[in-house]
């Protein structure tokens, strides 16, 4: 009997977790306030359906909803320009109680990607990002050293970042400092 | 050439790499796995420094982290200068320069020996005495002149770099089931069962190598192994483990809250040629779910008169030195011991060619294994005995020995010999226990303090819990790598063999002598120069507490914190006093075990990463314009535009005059911005500000007033209706964060019941104020077409439309007094709307002006700053603006305080303007206000000056002030007392500029 060995296959950058950082194209968003019912209205209008539960998101194509407090998610459109969006969904809320406000040019935006890219985030946030702690799909209010942050993990080895605008020279500066502080 | 004091084979050091280093300037050599202290002793080498009081010589008397008194300097050039390190943690690399410290001119010979000399004067409690002692001896300030300056020079320990630290420091927050804290056999024992659950393990250990006391065990074999190579089996398989990360070099230094647990793992300093790339250290902040400690024990030196001469160290340390750095520590040795494993250290020296001149054990029997063993090798042992002194300066050169007989010593016999092993017995490392609130117990049998009921999810085991069989520790490790997370516990047996066994509660306190207590020094403390006599001396003088003793004398408060030392001072307070161990106490384990290095603590938080740096969408135009800028909160600011030549002076007069002839741009996107939407919008604002907001129409703007709840103003700002549901509001730049939090606090807490939201919008707008006559001129070719004229956009409006395209919100507003606008488009828009109005406004020449000129023209229209006018116990009614305040309004935050009958009292200071009999004074912000101009020292002050300026448009300077009953003293002088003499000025109405309002309706 002949034995098959299968042999480990290793890169040329075994052991390296390497992550790229880059900064988010221009996007709609806003700053959706309301009780749960209306949210559900607002999913209707939205195409994404805010989730109910906490620091979990939704997406359906172009559009996310991450739940942020429990009456408020940040909704990301990357289809539409803020101002035609902002006028359809006062438009489908005209009868509930609600805010909505654009803050489009508020955020800045990162996209963290790869392996090294948890290792960077520990560097200035005090969360687990162990896969179990924080699964694919959640998002939070944090931390990155001394700047407020919303972080969403939207693939196993995929963060989005966003800060205030006037942070995101600190935001970017401090992962650049945490490339160089890797193993 | 190796030192000669080098095994040919043995320990954990490659004799295949030697390594050469200088230690004060001479050269020796060693091998890599040496550390310094090891590599020295090679060489014969003992002093390595002086003493922190007397500047005694001093040797090595540890192995590792607990060593008191070889505290060396490593310079590696550069700035990269480090102090107070231990020298036997300092790995030796290539090229390694080290120094000692606390000496002068050399180690050998040095000066401040003479403290010696009078040594009665430095005794315990000098520093209180000193502040106690007369202040004055004929015309002489003794403390300023006599004792601080000499205290101060004393004082510290090791020289810090004056050179900016140029190496940068790694942070990292982790999250583990298990942290393990020592790898000794417990910890391995515990870290591989725990890490078989699949559980995320971190096992981290102050040295390079894992195995702890494994590594100076020849003797033991676990499993078939020998004890060393079962530690290195053990952490070949942990390391091949996912689940596991191990940290060597890494120093569990504190112990927090909900199992945070402080890390210091040192990255570089052991590598001759560092990547200075690379972070020097790294600050772990782990988050267990479980720790288990594993932190061992540090062995106890003995008391005895003269204890601390070079050449006489821990018994544990002359074994560690022989077994893992293969090195004999000296060539002749006297044991002085009160605990058998003592033996094991003689039983292994002299296995090694090292001769034992005596062993003195303190106890008049032994029926331990090891000394079994010892009297069966033949060794020389005398027992109820003891040390009653050293010889020897710079290396002890002998020892005198004698019978203990009650509280005497008798049969005085003298000893030669180049080396003293002492052993008191074990104090379990409790530190970080302790640290995490959990209580200690004192048990009798051991002379020890044991670790309690665990304060958080925690276990100790092996040494550290009192347990010191090898076998036993080694099931207790694996049953507690399972039960801490919740595992089913399957004991595990390991095979020992060659266990020593050792037991014995060792000894505390002073050992006794004949000779006179006054005269000699048995030290307790080693770091802090602390002799049993000053631990006696303190309770005479009436201390009771170790708490009280530990200030006093300072044992225990060095940068060791005690390890060595606490149990020893224990010991002697309670028989001088004649009460328990434990009803004296113990003093607190305080945080960091170890020092660690400022560096790490800060980690990425220095330079341009000390702080987050905001910078407005138009800062890059105001930079390459000339711009100054000044701080305001993390904001950058500009302050002034500079044009060639101009000073700050010039730059504001003629940004302030050409706004007001012409017209200004200023850039004031930092204003803070909350967007408060809902239908309950217009009734949580009624609520929140003094003013009415019912019935403020859409598209119309009202200055609006917050109160705190004790009435006072808190914050102002324009507030503007977008819709009837939706209001823009404005905050002072520095008041943002806090406008929102109050704001939401009332909301979430008080007015629940609310619909509405709030929306930090500070960040959205970039903003941009236009004022001038000629305002209205330079904005309108930029707005699409909207009408902006008086009659459409009167003073306290807005419109929403378009600036060139993209969404406007635009306010006319006026902080200046002139005719002006502020115009909101989306922050990333910012910069190119800034450009279009300066191309405008360069057809007329205007300017752009800072917050400085803001600040010069808004104080000409008597408009207050919030926070600098007001000083958190202004009213409405002080800053002459009653006028704001609803008076049919139920209620808003503060309404009750304002009727308060403090609020209402006559002569309150009030907000007044301040004109100078001299119009070329201005008057210095703070000054106080007094109504005579030569006033005596302690005349009441009723004021101060807020805010002064030199106008340039009224050719004179004018301020703002606050003064006691100030609106009924108009036409009044008072003086402002001034080191060069008493200034004065005239009150006036705060308003010194078109007087009449007229020119913001134009």
């Amino acid at each position: 009997m002949v034995e098959t060995v299968t042999l480990a296959r290793s890169g040329s950058l075994a052991g390296r977790r390497m992550a790229s950082v880059t900064e988010l194209a221009p996007v709609a968003r806003f700053s959706f306030r309301g009780s749960e019912a209306t949210a559900i209205k607002l999913g209707e209008a939205f195409g994404a359906r805010p989730a109910v539960e906490p620091c979990r998101s939704s997406v359906a194509g172009a559009r996310s909803a991450l739940w942020l407090g429990p009456d408020e998610w940040l909704l990301i459109a990357t289809d539409q320009d803020a101002g035609t969006l902002f006028a359809a969904l006062e438009t489908a809320l005209a009868a509930e109680p609600h805010s909505l406000v654009d803050v489009s040019h508020r955020n800045t935006g990162f996209d963290i990607v790869g392996a090294g890219g948890a290792g960077l985030l520990s560097e200035g946030c005090p969360l687990d990002f162990d896969l179990a702690a924080f699964p694919v799909g959640m998002c939070t209010q944090t931390v990155l050293g001394k700047a407020e942050i919303v972080l969403w993990r939207f693939a196993p080895l995929s963060f989005r970042l966003e800060c205030w605008r006037s942070f995101a020279p600190y935001v970017a500066d401090f992962l650049a400092q945490a490339a160089d502080n890797q193993d | 050439m190796s030192g000669a004091l080098r095994l040919p084979r043995g320990g954990r050091i490659d004799r295949n790499q030697p390594v050469r280093f200088t230690f004060d300037g001479r050269g020796y050599d060693g091998f890599v796995g040496d550390t310094l202290a090891s590599a020295l002793l090679s060489h014969g080498v003992h002093l390595l420094g002086r003493s922190f009081k007397y500047h005694r010589p001093r040797g090595i008397l540890a192995a590792g982290a607990e060593e008191p008194n070889a505290l060396v300097t490593v310079d590696r050039g550069g700035g990269r200068w480090t102090p107070n390190l231990r020298a036997t943690q300092v790995e030796l690399y290539e090229g390694l320069v080290a120094k000692s410290q606390n000496r002068w001119p050399s180690l050998a010979f040095d000066v401040g020996a003479v403290n010696s000399l009078v040594s009665p004067m430095l005794g315990a409690g000098f520093y209180y005495k000193t502040f106690m002692g007369p202040r004055f001896v004929k015309g002489a300030k003794l403390w300023a002149d006599l004792f601080e300056p000499a205290i101060r020079r004393a004082a510290g320990l090791g020289e810090a770099s004056r050179d900016p630290d140029p190496d940068h420091y790694a942070t990292r927050f982790a999250h583990c089931e298990v942290l393990v804290v020592g790898s000794g056999p417990a910890g391995l024992a515990a870290a591989t069962s725990a890490a078989q659950s699949g559980a995320r393990v971190i096992l981290c250990d102050e040295n390079p190598v894992f195995g702890g006391s494994l590594a100076d065990d020849n003797h033991a074999v676990i499993d078939g192994m020998a004890a060393d190579a079962w530690a290195a089996a053990t952490i070949e398989a942990l390391a091949a483990r996912p689940n596991v990360t191990l940290l060597p070099r890494t120093q569990a230094f504190g112990y927090y809250n909900h199992n945070l647990i402080g890390l210091n793992q040192r990255l570089t300093d052991h590598l001759a040629q560092p990547d200075h790339r690379a972070p020097r250290e790294r600050l772990w902040q782990v988050r267990a779910k479980h720790v288990v400690l594993a932190t061992g024990a540090i062995e106890r030196p003995l008391v005895f008169p003269d204890n601390d001469r070079p050449g006489i160290m821990l018994a544990s340390a002359g074994r560690t030195f022989l077994n893992r750095f293969g090195v004999k520590p000296g060539t002749r040795v006297v044991v002085a011991t009160a605990h058998d494993s003592a033996y094991r250290a003689a039983l292994d020296l002299a296995a090694a060619g090292v001769q034992i001149v005596r062993i003195v054990d303190l106890r008049e029997s032994s029926e331990g294994a090891l000394s079994v063993a010892a009297e069966r090798a033949g060794l020389p042992i005398m027992r109820g005995a003891t040390i009653v002194g050293t010889s020897g300066t710079t290396r002890v050169r002998g020892v005198r020995i004698g019978r203990v007989s009650g509280r005497h010593v008798t049969d005085l016999e003298s000893l030669a010999c180049d080396l003293v092993l002492m052993c008191g017995g074990w104090t379990p490392s409790v530190h970080l226990f302790s640290q995490s609130r959990g209580k200690l117990a004192y048990d009798e049998g051991s002379n020890s303090f044991l670790p309690g009921t665990p304060a958080q999810d925690q276990v100790s085991i092996g040494a550290c819990a009192g347990t010191f069989g090898l076998a036993q520790i080694l099931r207790d490790g694996h049953r507690a790598g399972h039960a801490v997370i919740k595992m089913a516990v399957e004991d595990r047996d390991f095979a020992v063999v060659g266990d020593d066994e050792s037991t014995g509660a060792g000894f505390i306190g002073a050992t006794p002598h004949d000779r006179d207590p006054t005269q000699v020094k048995a030290f307790v403390d080693f770091q802090n120069d602390v002799t049993a006599k000053d631990i006696a001396l303190a309770t005479r003088e009436g201390f009771r507490s170790i708490e009280h003793i530990k200030r006093y004398t300072t044992t225990g408060m060095a940068t060791d914190q005690g390890k060595t030392s606490n149990m020893n001072a224990l010991g002697i307070a309670s028989a001088e006093l004649g009460r328990s161990v434990p009803s004296i106490g113990l003093t607190t384990f305080r945080q960091p075990y170890t020092p660690v290095t400022f560096g790490s603590f800060a980690g990425l938080s220095r330079d341009a990463l000390f702080d987050p740096v905001r910078e407005t969408a138009i800062h890059g135009w105001a930079a390459a314009h000339g711009a100054r800028f000044e701080d305001v909160g993390l904001w950058k600011r500009a302050w002034f535009f500079s044009r060639a030549g101009e000073d700050m002076h010039a730059a504001v007069n003629r940004e302030c005059q050409i706004t007001r002839e012409r017209a200004g741009l200023f850039d004031a996107s930092t204003l803070g911005k909350i967007e408060v939407v809902g239908p309950d919008a217009a009734e949580f604002l009624n609520r929140l500000y003094t003013n009415s907001w019912t019935k403020l129409g859409v598209g119309k703007c009202r200055y609006g007033l917050m109160l705190n709840e004790a009435g006072f103003i808190m914050d102002d700002g324009v507030v503007g209706r977008i819709a009837t549901d939706r209001f823009h509001v404005t905050t002072t730049t520095g008041g943002a964060p806090r406008v929102m939090a109050h704001m939401e606090d009332y909301l979430q807490t008080e007015f629940p019941d609310l619909k509405v939201w709030l929306t930090s919008t500070t960040e959205q707008w970039a903003v941009i104020a236009v004022q001038g006559p000629r305002a209205r001129e330079m904005l309108a070719p930029l707005v699409d077409g909207l009408d902006i004229s008086a009659e459409t956009m009167p003073h306290m409006s807005l419109q929403v439309g378009t600036f060139q395209g993209v969404p406007m919100r635009l306010f006319r507003v006026s902080f200046t007094g002139e005719l002006g606008f502020e115009v909101n488009v989306p922050a990333d828009y910012g910069r190119a709307a800034w450009e279009a109005l300066w191309a405008e406004g360069r057809k007329f020449d205007a300017v752009a002006y800072g917050t400085e000129a803001m600040h010069v023209m808004r104080a000409e229209k008597g408009y207050i700053i919030v926070g600098q006018d007001t000083d958190g116990t202004v009213t409405p009614d002080d800053a002459g603006m009653a006028w704001a305040v609803g008076k049919t309004k139920p209620d808003f935050v503060g309404k009750r305080s304002l009727g308060r009958p403090d609020l209402v009292a006559p002569n309150r200071k009030q907000i007044v303007g301040l004109m100078t009999d001299d119009p070329r004074t201005v008057l210095e912000e703070g000054a106080q206000i007094v109504g005579d101009p030569t006033p005596a020292r302690g005349t009441h002050a009723l004021g101060h000056v807020t805010s002064s300026y030199f106008s340039a448009v009224l050719g004179r300077s004018i301020a703002m002030a606050v003064v006691e009953g100030g609106r009924g003293r108009m036409g009044e002088t008072l003086y402002i007392p001034m080191p060069s003499g008493s200034i004065s000025a005239k009150i006036v109405k705060p308003v010194f500029y078109d007087l009449e309002g007229v020119r913001l309706n134009g």
